[in-house]
């Protein structure tokens, strides 16, 4: 009986076996029983967002759920490294702060409500409808013009390149934006 | 990117991070890269374990200077002085790699005889116009080059316009037809101008006006510029540190210079890498959401200039030798791409539905629209200008003036929420009960939760995978952007007129995936790519394309990067020294670009040590560990035939293969708005006069948008004695939109504080941890105080300088606030790229915190 109760106390099996404390000696059951959580996870190949080094990440995923972000050891930018920022990447996606529904404030109001996402859509088309419609010249000072000079655009350094491509697309060949700008500079 | 764009052809580092570790000297200047691009910096640890020299010099002692073998400090903004001190020290001690600088710059070219230096004109080129404070940039053209008719075109010089395309004034085109002298003797050559230019940037100026010792300078430049050479290279790496001034253009302008008289560029462990900051900025460029081009760096249409006709738009960017005699084929595809069957031939494919631009439509040109309630709304997506640009408090306030406001991102930005808890709203600057603006803010996607490609800093796109559904309502940008655009369509359809037969027109029929029905962001990077408009086979590349509407591309840069059908963004399996088969580079998967230069004229490597691609004689073509960056078999004894144009007219010992006359450009004839050759002028807000011209102390081509709500210290100003340079942390990034949420790296650095020396702390009495108040003209912000031998005092002109640095974070949201430091800064324009300046400015530094009265009035 005391043989079985010390025989469950690592401190009891470290001494017997004169082991260092690291390996088997130390574990509980409990703690046998763990694997990493990334057992049977499914990857994704993926690229840090944050600087422009590049570095290549391992998303662990399974059931629909991220469960882990790594660097990858393939990479020959990063060869499996990340900085501090890139190893927080599981956070980015999964802390308390994360938006996951819209959020709307309406003129003069003290706070925000929350709308459902198809009717915020149809509320930005027609803002962006009745600004074009106000805005747009056609010619000025006897030069073509064909620009809608009410709304503007800022951002794109953090996005795809795809992204870029049709925000560009969109906004500048179709509703003729030319404000349209970004982080990049040089 | 005019800076690496006008001296070598393409906007984007020259070099590959991996080859950092091939160099034998590495200097490291305007940027802390040990901190911003950890991962990256490996490769100068690995080139210093075989035995290079690493020299940083930055104002502030940082974890790269602690990794380097030399740290010199320098006087924020005088990076000119010291980079030209480096160049004056190449020409008079024959450092130059004289067969390089003969065969593969324009160095021997002869320039025209009306030319006038700032020597000659007390600070100013020829063809400044004092009026209209911009150049006329005719008498920089090379002897021999056609005028255009009576100058006409020169209007892309005005102040309204970009600098981000290759060539805004159409010039290029004239540039193919030169006189040279090989000797480099003749006195109007590049070689003898560029000697008289930098006559006075001695050893001397650079000790009195930088503040660095004369010796710890000759030692500096003794190890980089001895680093180079036939059998070695030396590799130089910047960051904002450089662009972020209002001369950032002409900083790297002098480092391209550099570079080319060492021979430096296009060769194993040389070159210049841009370090970015943002995972896709250099994409965000290529493929721009920026108002001067279109994708592949064409011009956006000028109202009444390049935009009057699409024949004269083509003519004007058209070059008769190079890669840019093929303009038309680029700009046609871009509109068969965006326009699909409605661009014919017979509509000018679609040319005269692009809008013109009329102005500074730059995010600082149109927020000072903005604020001054001339727009009715803005789209952020996943910028955060409330934090990151400069006088915070004009960029908040003016966001009360829109009707309209769409923010989309991962958390409630400082942006977003201008509007409830912004120190504006706390000092009374702006009261929300009668604030009218609508404001959207959407829940975006993360990388992990969509698809999609980055570029990378070394010109790479890498692909990352989706792993999972973003939550709830988050949604990825091409879904946002995807169905918006389906709803405007279907307005436009039914509303019809003029308006909107290019929305009408416009190509839209993206296949929808997934249950969020997500557009296909593989058939957007296949359209990028470019494809054959009659059966949609992708192209293998640009030189595919075809000015007769057969071929649509989205950015003729990118073009291969479906080649073969496959999806060569997203391949993982790197082999060779540079990891080709992972990921792929523009253009055409080539990792170190103007790489012809790896080889002497003859087309042999210059030395075993230095081999990168060379010629083959025995297959004819080029071989090595790269693609080559040149006609693949071009041999290097190719003579253009009379008449020749394109590629075609450049021999095969012409590496840059963009430019009309297909070498380096020590001297930028065309392109930049500031001058051909660099010149320091001191910061917009400086302690001192310029030593070089006391009539023109600062850049006369930048802009400085002085107004009640971006007012500026004088130079020098009693009020604010020292000097400010502002910079990042590695565990935050940027305006701290990614990473104050996150409680890991809000832990690791909690708070805003403010590096002063130990010397300035005494004078000032403040201890280190004491709260401390910054002020500008602009704002006040409070710190704690970090009393620190990594920034010290320097030696100016006979007189101490102190300065201080401050990291800018911050902000009032997130798990860690602070004050945001960018509040400080002043909204300036840089000529070229209307980039702020950050990096010098004036402040004045007091014990305590920010309290009554302590803060500059809102207008």
């Amino acid at each position: 009986m005391l043989g079985k109760i010390l025989e469950r106390w690592p401190v009891y099996r470290q001494l017997r076996d004169g082991a260092p404390g690291t390996g088997r000696e130390a574990m509980s059951r409990r703690t046998l029983t763990l694997g990493p959580k990334n057992n049977g996870a499914e990857i994704a190949r993926s690229i840090c967002p944050y600087c422009g080094v590049g570095c290549g990440q391992l998303v662990f995923h399974r059931g629909g759920r991220i469960v882990n972000i790594e660097g990858d050891p393939e990479s020959p930018i990063s060869e499996g490294h990340l900085c501090p920022k890139g190893a927080a990447s599981y956070q980015l996606l999964h802390h308390p702060e994360r938006l996951t529904r819209v959020k709307y404030r309406a003129p003069r109001a003290q706070g925000w409500t929350e709308i459902p996402l198809e009717r915020a859509m149809d509320m930005v088309a027609e803002r962006v409808w009745a600004t074009r419609e106000r805005t747009f010249i056609e010619e000025q000072d006897g030069h073509l013009l064909m620009q809608c000079h009410g709304i503007a655009h800022l951002g794109g350094a953090t996005l795809d390149n795809e992204e870029n491509y049709l925000y560009k697309k969109l906004w500048t060949a179709g509703l003729g934006m030319t404000r349209v700008s970004n982080q990049a500079r040089i | 990117m005019p800076g690496l764009g006008t001296s070598f052809g393409r906007g984007g580092a020259t070099t590959a991070q991996q080859d950092l570790q091939y160099a034998d000297a590495v200097l490291i200047m305007g940027s802390s890269m040990a901190e911003q691009h950890p991962i990256g910096f490996r490769f100068v640890i690995k080139a210093r374990e075989r035995g290079a020299t690493i020299i940083h010099v930055d104002p502030r002692f940082t974890r790269t200077s602690a990794m380097a073998d030399v740290w010199i400090p320098l006087r924020p903004g005088s990076d000119i002085v010291l980079l030209g001190g480096l160049i004056r020290y190449v020409l008079e001690n024959d450092r130059w790699f004289h067969d390089y600088v003969v065969h593969y710059t324009n160095a021997a070219t002869i320039l025209r005889e009306d030319f006038k230096d700032t020597e000659d004109l007390d600070g100013v080129f020829s063809g400044w116009n004092e009026e209209q404070k911009a150049y006329a940039p005719d008498t920089w053209l090379y002897e021999g080059a056609p005028m255009s008719p009576a100058g006409s075109e020169r209007h892309h010089h005005s102040k309204e316009s970009g600098g981000h395309a290759k060539d805004r004034g159409g010039e290029a085109g004239q540039l193919g037809q030169f006189e040279r002298d090989e000797t480099l003797q003749h006195p109007r050559c590049v070689f003898q101008v560029l000697r008289r230019h930098f006559q006075r940037y001695t050893p001397e100026f650079v000790e009195r006006w930088c503040g660095v010792p004369k010796d710890q300078f000759l030692r500096v430049a003794d190890a980089f510029t001895s680093a180079s050479g036939p059998d070695k290279t030396g590799a130089i790496c910047y960051a904002v540190g450089w662009t972020q001034h209002s001369t950032g253009v002409q900083i790297i302008r002098s480092a391209a210079i550099l570079q080319l008289l060492l021979g430096n560029i296009g060769r194993p462990g040389g070159g210049i890498l841009a370090l970015r900051g943002h995972a896709s900025i250099q994409g965000s460029t290529d493929i721009p959401t920026l108002y001067d081009i279109l994708p592949g760096y064409l011009p956006m249409p000028f109202a009444g200039k390049d935009g009057a006709a699409f024949e004269k738009y083509v003519s004007m960017h058209t070059t008769k030798k190079g890669l840019w005699a093929s303009f038309d084929t680029y700009i046609v595809s871009l509109l068969k791409a965006y326009y699909g069957d409605g661009a014919t031939k017979e509509n000018d494919w679609g040319f005269n539905w692009l809008p013109r631009v009329n102005g500074d439509h730059s995010h600082f040109g149109y927020w000072l629209e903005m604020a001054d309630g001339k727009l009715e709304g803005l789209f952020v997506m996943g910028q955060n200008p409330g934090v990151g640009a400069p006088n915070g408090r004009l960029q908040r306030t003016a966001l009360a003036k829109l009707k309209w406001l769409v923010v989309r991102d991962l958390v409630e930005t400082e942006t977003a929420s201008f509007w409830r808890d912004s120190p504006d709203v706390q000092r009374g600057d702006l009261d929300p009960s009668e604030i009218e603006t609508e404001v959207f803010l959407f829940p975006a996607a993360g990388h992990a939760e969509k698809k999609g490609s980055f570029t990378n800093t070394q010109r790479l796109l890498q692909w990352h995978e989706k792993a999972v559904d973003p939550p709830g309502d988050a949604r990825s940008e091409p879904w946002f952007i995807y169905h918006l655009g389906r709803r405007l369509k279907e307005r436009a359809r039914l509303a019809g007129g003029r308006c909107n037969e290019g929305l009408n027109a416009l190509w839209w029929d993206y296949r929808t995936e997934g249950k969020q029905r997500d557009p296909s962001v593989e058939q957007v990077l296949q359209e990028i790519n470019g494809w054959r408009t009659t059966d949609r086979h992708l192209l293998d590349t640009y030189t595919e394309l075809k000015a007769d509407g057969s071929t649509a591309c989205g950015a003729w840069i990118y073009s291969g990067v479906y080649a073969g059908g496959i999806n060569r963004a997203a391949k993982r399996e790197p082999h060779g020294r540079y990891g080709h088969g992972w990921g792929f580079a523009w253009p055409s998967d080539r990792r170190v670009i103007y790489n012809r230069c790896s080889a002497r004229p003859d087309g042999r490597p210059w030395s075993n040590r230095k081999a990168l691609v060379w010629w083959d004689a025995e297959k004819r073509e080029w071989t090595g560990h790269d693609v080559a960056d040149f006609k693949n078999d071009k041999a290097p004894d190719y003579v253009p035939p009379d008449g020749a144009t394109g590629d075609a007219a450049l021999s095969g010992t012409a590496p840059f293969i963009l430019h009309p006359d297909g070498v380096g450009w020590i001297w930028v004839a065309s392109g930049l708005k500031d001058g051909p050759l660099p010149t320091h002028y001191e910061p917009l807000e400086s302690p001192f006069t310029n030593p070089l011209y006391p009539g023109r102390s600062v850049n006369p081509a930048a802009k400085k948008l002085e107004r009640p709500d971006n007012p500026y210290a004088s130079s020098p100003d009693s009020r604010f004695p020292y000097v400010l340079t502002t910079y990042r942390l590695t565990e935050h990034h940027t305006a701290g939109g990614m990473t104050r949420t996150l409680s890991h790296l809000a832990e690791l650095q909690p708070e805003l504080f403010c590096e002063l020396s130990p010397q300035l702390a005494v004078e000032l009495a403040i201890r280190h941890g004491d709260w401390i108040t910054v002020t500008t003209p602009r704002a006040t912000v409070e710190a704690r105080a970090m009393v620190t031998e990594r920034v010290r005092p320097l030696m100016i002109d006979g007189q101490q300088v102190h300065y201080v640095g401050l990291p800018y974070h911050w902000g009032f949201r997130g798990l860690v606030k602070g004050d945001v430091v960018n509040d400080l800064l002043a909204i300036s324009e840089e000529p070229n790229v209307r980039i702020m300046e950050t990096k010098a400015l004036l402040c004045n530094v007091r014990p305590g915190r920010r309290g009554d009265g302590a803060e500059p009035p809102w207008p």
